[in-house]
């Protein structure tokens, strides 16, 4: 591509952008996660105890979307089918007949009643992970488990940010006496029990993955507002503010357009660091107990089940794999980014 | 001729395969003082640390022989670095520019003093504390024995100095480089402070090599000068044959570049002023100590009773050294604080409501002194621009805005024959002049009738300095324009200035016609600088 204007160098934000891409394990995480996370939100079609499409004496169907009763398939009952049922199974895949599974044949919450082995039982063709101690295939609790965990972080990774981002902007553009205000809440805030009060909260309330999320967040704003906060006071003594004062621009253009561009450094080289902060804090609870319902896919349900179940080893290895594996990139990508928001380092 | 106490010889430095120093040759005889003349970038201090070898990553080649007192002479460039150390504070010494950062704020002035007598004389405590009083005494502090024992905030910046000049003195080195030792100081301080550096060298009779980018403080100084441009000495020889008759076009253009006066006189009109001052005062709330410090906080003033006024078309400098309330009385008069007395722009005063304070920004703007800090980092120029329009003319479009972008560039002399693609550029592809152009034209692209000065050219080379001041010499010819111009810089208040405040202390010492002030100066502060400015 020829550029029209070659002599122009990039924004900032490109520039950054450039840096990290030359950080290859940095850059090289983050397209692996990116293609996990994107795997992970088709888990519906790659993991599922449903067969992607039946044809079945001429007729299509489609189990994924919707739902047929076995007579539908020359059974006996109304109830829905059970396509691990080899009876079923041997319907609709004999003579013309055929079915198309999904890669791995099990939802988060299968059962297979047609298990050849005792629960849990260890990796064979039948379960690629083996299944837990409930019957439940393992790689499909893991492929669920980690979609739950990351995009529970990302929803507090963002409730975190866009909170911290506002307090801390308020507390440093204002300074002062509403400075010393909301410092001093934090710090009261900041001192309570945050464990005993979701331990209180999930005795009360029906525990819940949204339920989570709003206890976590309320605690989860104030280490990023600490950086916001230093990072406005440090900005709106620039030249460029007064100068844009001096103009009569708004306070609130002001924080928006000049202060805010210029502070999100610390913001952003946390992100990373603030998601894998937060799917350990998930998996923590869960494995206390305290976190999702009970039948949620989750990682530290499963880690608190490897515990209870030391001779399957391929339940911890597996799930401890997944999540040292997630932690990793998260904690590239932060390195990486890192780097490249460093003001010191240069294109060279 | 003797042979001299140091010579360079092709000194070439590169970093990461670029290279700065492109083979320079100088050499500094036993008690001469040689300055090395340049502007920023020019190599100068590069050439001066790599001498040291106190650059890192730096490749150095060449050879700088170096005639120790220890006998024989030695290449600086190719002794170990542990017979370098020996050399570094002993027998060549070394003074930078900002002493706050080159003194080590948690020991006291002595204690650091006395550590180099210890290294390199190998005295004893005792007698170290005793030597680095009697050091501290030499360069002219006060108390010596006083502030031999104050740590490095608790002295002024000229004290500063000192300090470090007893510092770098403690073994009597044979050679002294000094980095720009007096830009960080105050004017009338920087004169002391040159006479110390001479009368100490001529008692030890060692020899100076004096880097800085202030052609005056050569003149009343050294012995030869080196002007250095990108990487290269363009001229070298006795001061007065390079000043006299300087051979190479840069070293003409750097003598040239003094600020020359080129302002018409204010047209006399019965118009009102644009900016009229009463009894301006300007407080900062200050902690009280102790438990009276809960309840009530002190106040240091930092503009008592400011008078002044400014007719359209005129300039007012101010001028004074730091911590003078220059600044603040500038801020003060931008309504960016609080300050008491009457304030009028143009017959309004502040703090009269959003929409008439909005109305008053139009009619003054402000220029910054940092042209890095003053320009958003994230924003493109057109951004930056532009700004002022949307504020104050919400109803022009984007087609309309960029039309208005350029002619406020093209009126600073910035044009897309230049920069192609100017409006898109980021502030970190320009210069320091550029960006100094970019701030006047996001202050004057809402058409003000007052442009606030703060120090406008003191961060930008002395070449640049002409040129910007040029520029606003032409704008308030083709525009009417008042200037309220803060400075510490005789030079440009006599370039650019028709009244001139001289402020100390946050009272006004004198107030006139800038030839009344600078000729015949009634207080004797004023003498004082400007003394200092035609001297040093």
């Amino acid at each position: 591509m020829t550029s029209a204007v070659p002599t122009v160098s990039p924004s900032p934000g490109r520039r950054a952008w450039r840096r990290f891409k030359r950080n290859r394990l940095g850059f090289w995480s983050l397209v692996l996660f990116s293609v996990l996370v994107a795997l992970s939100l088709f888990a519906e079609v790659l993991s599922t105890d449903k067969p992607l499409v039946v044809r079945y004496e001429g007729t299509t169907y489609f189990p994924v979307l919707r739902d047929y009763s076995e007579k539908t398939f020359g059974g006996d009952f109304e109830t829905p089918a059970d396509y691990l049922d080899p009876f079923i199974r041997k319907r609709i895949t004999q003579g013309g007949n055929w079915a198309v599974y999904a890669p791995n044949p099990y939802g988060p919450k299968t059962l297979n009643y047609f298990a050849s082995s005792p629960n849990p039982a260890p990796p064979s063709r039948e379960n690629f992970f083996g299944s837990d101690d409930r019957g439940r295939d393992l790689l499909a609790q893991l492929i669920y488990g980690f979609r739950v965990s990351v995009l529970f972080a990302l929803a507090l990774t963002v409730i975190g940010v866009v909170l911290g981002v506002i307090t801390g902007a308020i507390q440093g553009f204002f300074g002062g006496k509403t400075d010393l205000a909301f410092q001093r809440f934090i710090e009261i805030w900041g001192s309570m029990p945050e464990l005993y009060l979701l331990i209180i909260f999930s005795a009360i309330f029906a525990p819940s993955v949204a339920l989570l999320l709003v206890l976590l967040s309320l605690f989860g704003w104030m280490g990023l507002s600490d950086y916001v906060r230093a990072e406005f006071l440090r900005n709106r003594q620039m030249d460029y503010v007064r100068a844009a004062r001096a103009l009569g621009v708004s306070n609130l253009q002001i924080m928006w357009r000049h202060i805010l561009p210029n502070s999100m450094t610390p913001v952003v080289t946390f992100l990373p660091f603030r998601m894998s902060a937060a799917i350990l804090a998930l998996t923590s609870l869960d494995f206390l107990g305290l976190g999702v319902p009970p039948g949620t896919p989750s990682l530290g349900e499963l880690l608190s089940q490897g515990k209870a179940n030391i001779d399957a080893w391929w339940i911890s290895l597996s799930t401890f794999a997944v999540l040292v594996i997630t932690l990793m990139l998260l904690t590239f990508m932060g390195d990486a980014l890192r780097d490249a928001l460093d003001p010191r380092k240069t294109d060279t | 001729m003797t042979a001299p106490l140091l010579d360079v010889q092709g000194l070439r430095v590169a970093f990461g395969g670029k290279e700065v120093v492109h083979g320079i040759d100088f050499h500094i005889g036993a008690g001469e003082k040689l300055a090395l003349v340049g502007e920023s970038g020019s190599g100068k201090t590069v050439t001066a640390l790599s001498l040291l070898r106190l650059v890192q990553n730096a490749q150095v080649q060449g050879s700088a022989r170096f005639a120790g007192a220890a006998g024989g002479e030695r290449d600086l460039l190719a002794l170990s670095e542990h017979a370098l150390r020996g050399i570094r504070g002993k027998e060549i010494a070394m003074i930078f520019q900002e002493p706050m950062t080159a003194l080590n704020a948690l020991y006291s002035v002595g204690d650091q003093i006395a550590e180099v007598l210890e290294l390199h004389e190998g005295l004893s405590k005792r007698d170290a504390q005793a030597a680095a009083v009697q050091l501290l005494a030499d360069t002219g502090i006060t108390e010596p024995e006083r502030r031999a024992r104050a740590f490095p905030h608790q002295l002024s910046g000229g004290q500063r100095q000192r300090a470090m000049i007893a510092m770098a003195l403690a073994c009597k080195p044979r050679l002294l480089l000094a980095d720009e030792p007096t830009t960080a100081l105050d004017v009338t301080v920087r004169a002391q402070i040159l006479d110390l550096l001479s009368a100490l060298q001529q008692k030890h009779g060692m020899a100076v090599l004096l880097i800085t980018h202030d052609l005056n403080l050569v003149r009343r100084f050294a012995d030869r000068v080196a002007v250095m441009e990108s990487g290269h000495i363009v001229e070298q020889g006795p001061v007065g044959g390079v000043f006299g008759a300087p051979q190479h076009a840069y070293t003409r253009r750097l003598i040239d570049s003094r600020p020359t006066r080129d302002v018409v006189p204010p047209p006399t009109t019965d118009a009102p002023p644009v900016l009229a001052a009463q009894g301006l005062r300007v407080t900062y709330p200050v902690p009280r100590p102790g438990i009276a410090g809960w309840f009530r906080s002190g106040a240091f003033v930092a503009v008592q009773g400011a008078d002044f006024r400014i007719a359209p078309g005129e300039t007012l400098g101010v001028v004074g050294e730091s911590g003078s309330g220059k600044s603040t009385l500038a801020l003060a008069t931008l309504g960016l604080l609080r300050h008491d007395g009457a304030l009028e722009v143009g017959g309004q005063r502040w703090g009269a409501g959003s929409t008439q304070d909005r109305t008053l920004r139009r009619t003054m703007q402000v220029v910054f002194q940092d042209p890095f800090s003053s320009l958003s980092p994230r924003m493109t120029v057109e951004q930056i621009v532009g700004e002022g329009l949307t504020v104050h003319s919400p109803e022009l479009d984007r087609a309309a805005r960029r039309e208005r972008v350029l002619a406020a560039l093209a009126d600073v002399g910035l044009g897309e024959a230049q920069f192609p693609a100017l409006l898109d550029r980021y502030p970190h592809e320009f210069s320091g002049g550029q960006r100094q152009r970019l701030a006047i034209a996001r202050a004057l692209i809402v058409d003000p009738s007052l442009l606030v000065l703060d120090e406008p050219t003191s961060a930008l080379d002395v070449t640049i300095q002409k040129q910007v001041l040029g520029l606003l010499q032409r704008l308030q010819r083709e525009r009417g324009l008042s200037y309220l111009l803060i400075t510490h810089d005789i030079e440009v208040i006599a370039a650019i200035a028709h009244q001139v405040i001289v402020m100390k202390d946050g009272a006004i010492l004198e107030h006139g016609p800038v030839e009344q002030v600078l000729e015949a100066p009634e207080h004797p502060y004023t003498r004082k600088l400007v003394a200092a400015t035609v001297a040093g």
